[in-house]
């Protein structure tokens, strides 16, 4: 214990890895939250599609002269309220978000190279700077919004948590019992696409996948059953958080997303091939129901 | 077209489009790589066409996007090892439809692990060549080329190498067409009737990061979906039967590459921008021409 806590004293003595590690720790509980309830949703792709829009609106806005801040949260959360309603009952099609998303990455594209052409910034280095992000490089007002985001939207989603797990997992049935499945679709994709307008602000769109994807992907192999699996969730994304700071303050050639995302995948891998073990030790089992 | 106010001189100092066609052919094909990109654009735009009709009927838009997005880590490998990038594409699309179909669970039931699992494969994909750029600080000047798109890097030697790859990878399809047919539209009922479904999927992955690899050269890695999926969906809008699904979808991709590519000389803007907005300006038409068919408010066709 003493050992752990001296590996711990001396990265945390330095300014910008509490910050790092404060942001961190509240996108991994948002993102670990958000990220289990689109794993059952089918809807990983609307998030990754919704951290690309978001490079659309920051290169948008900064084109125009307004703050990028602006634009990433505007294009962000109409692009969520476009998607929900496109979606409509069913569940979004992965081929209309493909479509859309791809017409907006390129009008981003536009973007890059006016606002490039313009500012004499070259060498798409902004793009960069959205696309992969910084989490050593943010400062404590940056770190307190992330946490306040974060915040509001696990607020919102314990708030809507119960009907949205059932509209989740089987929405006619839910809408047949009055539960307001479209309403909820709305509300679902517009506090991910404000999670995602923030985080990929603070880590990237690089680091925001790897927090929705993988340790939703570990808790939905360790478990069915859907609290504890929303549960398990958060937790890995905290775990991976903590160990990826940690391992890349260790190796400074190690970039922080890099290490978080390296630590998710090899837990992920390890619980995989566990459960593989499980499976195929002991016949093989009937695979769950075809969707309709 | 005019100059516009504002815009950058350089437009003003390059190629112009004017009413006598047989000039602006002649100035768009007066470059050897305007010609190398025409007819690599052509042979990626065939083989996109055909396999991306495959991967709008499986659902497999996320696998698409992500397999590109796995040639980056490949690409910036090759340029840090001093390789050419064509062959970083190539492989580690190859290896990542591989990994996909290696970890994604049996079982039809299990579509939701399975978005999950491409999600986090392409999130190590994007991490490791996230490091390889940081390893190799020059590398990041060409980055947004990598990840947009450009033609101008298209040489003699990559056409040869596109367009011999594109003519295994269609023959391996031609070969594969029917089960994978049968697989994509009732794995339960191919399963049942002998169809080795879990290799065909296999195989139509690896199919698939060939078909990315290609397409990357031209829109970049986070837009292949332009090539892959937009006329795929377009051509599905407008018709249910495979044959003509296959055919309209490669004319649809012929056209968007040439249409982008042409457009994109001619006004010095992103060849990724024009190339996406040529895709989703014909798949806005084709939906609306097939609601208008079908009477507002019924779907019959669901692309």
């Amino acid at each position: 214990m003493t050992a752990l806590a001296g590996a711990w004293a001396g990265p945390l003595s330095q300014d910008f890895f509490r910050q790092a590690f404060a942001a961190g720790t509240a996108a991994a509980v948002a993102a670990g939250l958000v990220g289990s309830f689109l794993v059952l949703r089918n809807q990983v792709f609307a998030a990754d599609a919704l951290s690309h829009v978001a490079f659309t609106g920051g290169l948008a806005a900064l084109a125009l002269g307004f703050a990028a801040r602006t634009g990433v949260f505007g294009a962000t959360v109409a692009v969520a309220v476009l998607l929900a309603v496109l979606g409509g009952r069913a569940r979004l099609g992965d081929v209309v978000t493909g479509v859309v998303f791809t017409w907006l990455l390129g009008l981003g594209v536009l973007f890059l190279s006016v606002f490039t052409s313009s500012k004499a910034t070259g060498n798409g280095a902004g793009a960069v700077r959205v696309l992969f992000g910084s989490i050593f490089g943010i400062d404590s007002a940056t770190a307190a919004r992330t946490a306040w985001i974060a915040a509001a939207v696990v607020a919102v989603m314990l708030f809507v948590g119960r009907p949205l797990l059932f509209a989740s997992i089987d929405p006619r049935v839910a809408e047949a019992r009055g539960v307001p499945v479209r309403v909820l679709n709305v509300v679902f994709l517009v506090a991910a696409g404000v999670m995602v307008a923030q985080l990929v602000q603070v880590v990237g769109a690089l680091l925001l996948l790897g927090l929705v994807a993988t340790p939703a992907a570990t808790a939905h192999r360790l478990t069915d059953r859907p609290w504890r699996a929303v549960g398990a969730s958060v937790a890995i994304a905290v775990a991976t958080v903590w160990a990826g700071l940690w391992l890349s303050y260790a190796r400074p050639s190690l970039p922080p997303s890099s290490g978080i995302i390296a630590v998710g995948f090899v837990g992920w891998l390890a619980v995989e091939a566990g459960a593989r073990r499980r499976v195929y030790g002991g016949g093989r089992p009937a695979t769950g129901e075809e969707r309709p | 077209m005019p100059p516009i106010d504002g815009w950058p001189a350089v437009l003003a100092a390059g190629p112009r489009l004017t009413w006598d066609l047989h000039r602006d052919l002649h100035q768009l094909l007066q470059y050897p790589f305007m010609r190398h990109a025409f007819v690599a654009g052509a042979v990626a735009a065939v083989m996109c066409g055909a396999i991306g009709w495959f991967a709008v009927l499986r659902g497999e838009t996320y696998a698409a996007h992500t397999l590109a997005v796995v040639a980056f880590p490949g690409a910036s490998g090759a340029v840090f090892l001093g390789l050419a990038p064509l062959v970083g594409y190539f492989a580690f699309a190859v290896a990542g439809a591989g990994l996909i179909a290696w970890l994604s669970p049996p079982g039809s039931g299990q579509r939701e692990r399975h978005s999950a699992t491409v999600g986090a494969v392409q999130a190590m994909a994007l991490a490791l060549g996230f490091w390889f750029v940081s390893l190799y600080r020059g590398f990041l000047s060409s980055l947004s080329g990598f990840l947009f798109g450009s033609f101008l890097a298209v040489t003699r030697g990559d056409v040869i190498v596109l367009a011999v790859t594109a003519a295994a990878a269609l023959g391996v399809l031609a070969v594969l067409g029917r089960p994978l047919f049968f697989a994509s539209v009732d794995a339960r009922v191919a399963e049942a009737a002998g169809v080795p479904v879990r290799a065909v999927s296999l195989v139509y992955l690896v199919l698939l990061g060939c078909a990315v690899a290609e397409a990357s050269q031209f829109t970049g890695v986070l837009l292949v979906l332009a090539l892959l999926v937009v006329p795929a969906a377009t051509a599905s809008a407008l018709t249910a039967r495979p044959a003509a699904g296959v055919a309209l979808s490669v004319a649809f991709a012929l056209v968007t590459v040439w249409a982008g590519l042409a457009a994109a000389y001619f006004t010095d803007r992103p060849v990724g921008f024009w190339v996406t907005s040529v895709g989703f300006g014909g798949y806005v038409l084709a939906r609306g021409s097939a609601a208008v068919r079908t009477g507002w408010g019924r779907r019959v066709v669901v692309a």
